[in-house]
């Protein structure tokens, strides 16, 4: 039976793990490699690592990194930002990543979605939306949640699947960082409107985040806070969720 | 040496690290292996345009016995073809890939294998153990299945026809169960 997945989330900066509040206020964690065998060793089932300023520098992420992860680690990785061509997208899979992560560009671009998908599978390309919620309907945002795109998260969702994503990174820019609780009601929105996996994001704290996030039809929880700073490792949190019924590899 | 297929696109480092062989995509280095891994990331249309000039290559290969290792799109273009886009497989086993039709596609994640006849390639593994798939298209149970994968459809999760072994999971992204696949591959005499 398929297991529901804990994701670590490794945000880089300049070749270095950090982590914000609500996209901002960025803090220095660790290596990045050196803490993803750390968490393949405490039993994460799969990382993404996101070059948090390559969109608004400018820039491509750090292949370098990309390589060094691959050698050293054997789960799945996914690479995202600043990704602004189907050939940084093919280099970044060359290098070993397993999948590859686009969002800003995705939004100007949709026809980079069917195209990434017949080069590198549907199945390695995931679509991340970021989302906020504007009084009537969840809105995607772009450029690390600086700019409001007047597109409904869902109707964005449906459409980024027709076009051939394998899989949706959902984040909510009001929960990222704060560890309260992920946005339950924006998981459940999107999960019930695809047939793609959908991965939650955004403000894990607890292992009853996790357990809620799968109750509102994440097939994956993604936390970075809580695994950074040492509250819990992949494995507590899976044997809560284990010992509440949910299916998890341990 | 073990060839590993260079598709152009794939996880082709972590599993070259395991069985310590030759990534390329040069037929004259191919035809000198005495075992070939083929990795699997792309589509199926997309991965048999950039083995054009060595697929004649690879299919001599497979034919004159040695062990083969297909890995996820390695296992799809053993066959004639697949729902997944247009163009022709290895045609080494007869027949078409099919899409998931079940649950949420493609399929992510860790799932748990089911053995369900010997196949060297899993000496030493558990039955139940959990792989890493990641797939929107599979082979249906067959004679040469010897395990299976329950995801609403029951996927071949692993086949082996006397050389031909083949899985649809990943085992360079499977933790310690993988690797274990990988050197009972390698280390197959």
């Amino acid at each position: 039976m398929l297991a529901k997945r804990i994701v670590g989330a490794l945000d880089i900066k300049d070749g270095r793990v950090v982590k914000g509040i609500k996209f901002r206020d960025i803090r220095t964690i660790d290596d990045p490699v050196k803490l993803s065998k750390k968490y393949e060793e405490q039993g994460m089932d799969e990382l993404v690592f996101l070059d948090i300023y390559a969109t608004n520098e400018n820039r491509g992420i750090t292949y370098d990194l990309i390589s060094r992860v691959a050698e050293n680690i054997n789960i799945p990785f996914t690479v995202g930002g600043g990704i602004d061509s189907l050939d940084k997208i093919k280099k970044i899979i060359r290098l070993g990543a397993d999948k590859v992560f686009i969002n800003t560009y995705a939004i100007i671009n949709p026809d980079i979605i069917k195209k990434a998908s017949y080069e590198i599978g549907s199945s390695n390309l995931v679509i991340a939306i970021d989302a906020k919620f504007n009084g009537s309907y969840y809105e995607v945002y772009s450029n690390s949640g600086e700019i409001s795109r007047n597109i409904n998260a869902v109707e964005w969702a449906k459409t980024v699947e027709e076009l051939g994503a394998g899989e949706i990174l959902l984040t909510s820019i009001d929960a990222d960082g704060t560890r309260k609780g992920y946005d339950y009601n924006l998981i459940k929105k999107v999960s019930e409107n695809v047939n793609i996996p959908v991965i939650a994001s955004g403000g894990a704290g607890s292992p009853e985040d996790f357990y809620n996030a799968i109750q509102s039809g994440a097939d994956a929880c993604l936390a970075g806070s809580v695994f950074h700073y040492g509250m819990y490792t992949a494995n507590e949190i899976k044997k809560y969720l284990m010992e509440r019924g949910v299916n998890v590899r341990i | 040496m073990i060839a590993v297929i260079d598709t152009q696109a794939g996880n082709l480092f972590n599993i070259n690290k395991i069985v310590n062989g030759e990534i390329t995509r040069d037929p004259y280095v191919i035809e000198r292996a005495d075992k070939i891994v083929f990795p699997g990331v792309g589509s199926f249309s997309f991965v048999m345009d950039s083995i054009e000039g060595i697929k004649e290559t690879i299919i001599e290969k497979i034919k004159s016995g040695i062990p083969y290792l297909g890995i996820c799109l390695g296992l799809e273009v053993l066959y004639d073809s697949s729902e997944e886009g247009p163009g022709s497989g290895l045609s080494i086993l007869s027949g078409s890939i099919k899409k998931l039709t079940k649950n949420r596609v493609p399929h992510i994640g860790w799932d748990t294998v089911e053995l369900i006849k010997d196949s060297r390639l899993f000496s030493g593994i558990k039955n139940g153990s959990y792989f890493y798939f990641l797939h929107s298209y599979y082979a249906e149970r067959n004679d040469y299945t010897v395990a299976i994968t329950d995801y609403g459809n029951i996927i071949s999760s692993a086949m082996q026809k006397d050389n031909i072994y083949a899985v649809q999971f990943h085992p360079e992204k499977s933790g310690i169960n993988g690797i274990q696949v990988l050197k009972n591959f390698r280390d197959l005499i």
